[in-house]
């Protein structure tokens, strides 16, 4: 992306996130996933919360997904923000009870709907690759 | 006897200051005011008080903001001699009121004095705390991580995707949101301790400004200072007080699964209210078709929502219907709720004065806007990922 992005309130890596905020670098969405059963989880677990084993690994997913709650922010909490903006909930594709918050980027707010389908983009902020989702 | 201990367990004293749009009294001073105000309603002196629990914790020596009163602080200022202090996080705003109750269960106490001191005026708010362009915008951390860095760190906007997801599913309308402000306000009227008092139209509400969609204006509920004090009382010690003991009947708290992020339960929309209620209606004989009456949190209108239909009053999906023109949730329909006008216009004092406005009732001293022969009322507070509720009863 060549313009400068807009300042968001960044997170505080540690090693129970910095898979998920810095792992865009390769273009890619990465959710920790059990390498016994194949189940993802999100944020961060210690055993699967599926079958319990002692094998949760990021690992890169398609980066589809679809709106399933949504706001149009009109509200001027940060100067520097035009509004209004979208903040959306977005359910994965491989596995529908991930659900992730951002914003929807490249898509009028007016147009945004619950179900529609959307694909994953970041926006880069040092060694921070912000996810955020555009139409599909 | 009962194996729910709660039912040994009553309120026997209230004690709330006025409540304040603009900074007006330090509220430091409004919490100490309100804690005396409970203690003298209970007929009981500071001797008498063995068990103090404030929530949140909150820190000593601060005085504003949404923990204006520390336990240690209000010990200090009322000279208390107490067996047990805590707080909890179990049961939204109802945390140090269920901690309570299980302190006295456990016969650690006596007479627990509990307290939410709001001093909110006194400190930035989120957008205003946003709006000097020089500052950098503060790191993120904890779970507001999920949610800041697609500034989107308010509550307006974690509530909205709630409702917009549940409105979509069951076709809720902004006209049958209305009724809920529309009926606080009529309620409102005649609270002479309201905020906002005049008329709410109709028409006013739908050309709202808004603040994130399904939100206006009107569906958002008044900061302000307050404190909400209350004694609760071992049962048997409260028969010789000088106020009609409001017994608990059940309480409801926990978490199925999603403490604390708002986001992540596997039944999205659905908000931990639904894990609160379940576990209340578990404890006890009495349904919902008891209850006379309904004091349910109203930060955002759509948690009255949710709130109907996680307590079971109407099905899942259904309380948009149930709402809508005002009747059945007015004072005189078959659910009236928020009788003294809610958060949305008596002012936010974070559930307690909810829980304030259901023990006047079931005393019977509420006035103007009384609520014949009420005799059960619900109390439920918070949203996302808190939620706590009470069942209360008038009778032994």
């Amino acid at each position: 992306m060549s313009e400068i992005p807009l300042a968001r309130p960044l997170p505080v890596l540690s090693e129970m996130n910095s898979y998920f905020w810095c792992g865009g670098k390769d273009g890619r969405l990465h959710i920790l996933r059990c390498g016994q059963c194949g189940h993802y989880a999100h944020p961060c677990v210690g055993r699967c919360p599926r079958c319990r084993a002692d094998a949760m690994a990021p690992d890169p997913v398609s980066g589809l997904g679809s709106i399933v709650g949504f706001t149009t922010n009109h509200q001027p909490w940060f100067p520097h923000v035009p509004v209004p903006y979208t903040v959306a909930v977005v359910a994965l594709a491989e596995q529908p009870d991930i659900l992730l918050i951002s914003n929807i980027a490249n898509c009028p707010v007016d147009a945004v709907a619950i179900g529609m389908e959307v694909k994953v983009l970041f926006e880069q902020h040092g060694e921070i690759f912000i996810p955020l989702f555009e139409p599909a | 006897m009962t194996r729910f201990m709660e039912k040994q367990v009553c309120i026997t004293g209230l004690g709330q200051t006025p409540l304040h749009r603009k900074p007006t009294v330090f509220p430091f001073q409004l919490a100490v005011d309100a804690c005396e105000l409970a203690i003298a309603d209970a007929g009981l002196t500071v001797d008498d008080i063995d068990g103090i629990a404030g929530f949140p914790l909150g820190m000593t020596g601060v005085g504003t903001g949404l923990a204006a009163a520390s336990p240690a602080d209000i010990q200090a200022s009322l000279g208390l001699k107490v067996n047990w202090y805590g707080s909890g996080e179990n049961a939204a705003q109802f945390s140090n009121v269920q901690s309570a109750i299980a302190a006295i269960a456990a016969g650690y106490c006596k007479h627990v004095l509990v307290w939410r001191a709001l001093g909110e005026r006194w400190i930035p708010s989120y957008s205003h705390d946003n709006q000097d362009r020089a500052k950098p915008l503060p790191a993120s951390s904890g779970w507001k991580s999920w949610w800041e860095p697609y500034w989107a760190g308010a509550a307006s906007i974690r509530t909205a995707v709630h409702a917009s997801a549940h409105m979509a599913k069951y076709g809720v309308t902004r006209e049958q949101m209305s009724a809920i402000p529309l009926v606080q306000r009529d309620n409102a009227s005649r609270n002479p301790k309201a905020i906002y008092r005049n008329p709410l139209t109709f028409e006013a509400y739908m050309d709202a400004r808004m603040i994130s969609t399904p939100f206006c204006l009107y569906d958002c509920d008044i900061p302000c200072d307050a404190t909400t004090a209350m004694i609760i009382s071992r049962r048997d010690l409260a028969q010789d007080m000088p106020h009609r003991p409001v017994r608990f009947e059940a309480v409801g708290g926990g978490a199925q699964q999603g403490i604390d992020r708002w986001i992540g339960r596997s039944d999205f929309p659905r908000m931990m209210m639904h894990d609160a209620a379940k576990m209340m209606w578990s404890r006890t004989d009495l349904k919902p078709a008891d209850v006379d009456t309904a004091h349910l949190y109203d930060g955002f209108t759509y948690f009255v929502l949710f709130w109907l239909e996680a307590l079971g009053f109407c099905k899942e999906g259904e309380s948009g219907a149930f709402v809508e023109g005002g009747h059945r949730i007015a004072r005189t329909g078959e659910l009236p709720i928020n009788s003294n006008g809610g958060q949305l216009s008596e002012g936010r004092t974070h559930g307690f004065g909810h829980l304030h406005e259901a023990v006047l009732q079931l005393r019977g001293e509420a006035g103007d806007r009384q609520i014949a022969d009420a005799r059960v009322a619900v109390t439920g507070v918070g949203g996302g990922a808190l939620g706590g509720c009470l069942l209360l009863t008038n009778e032994d």
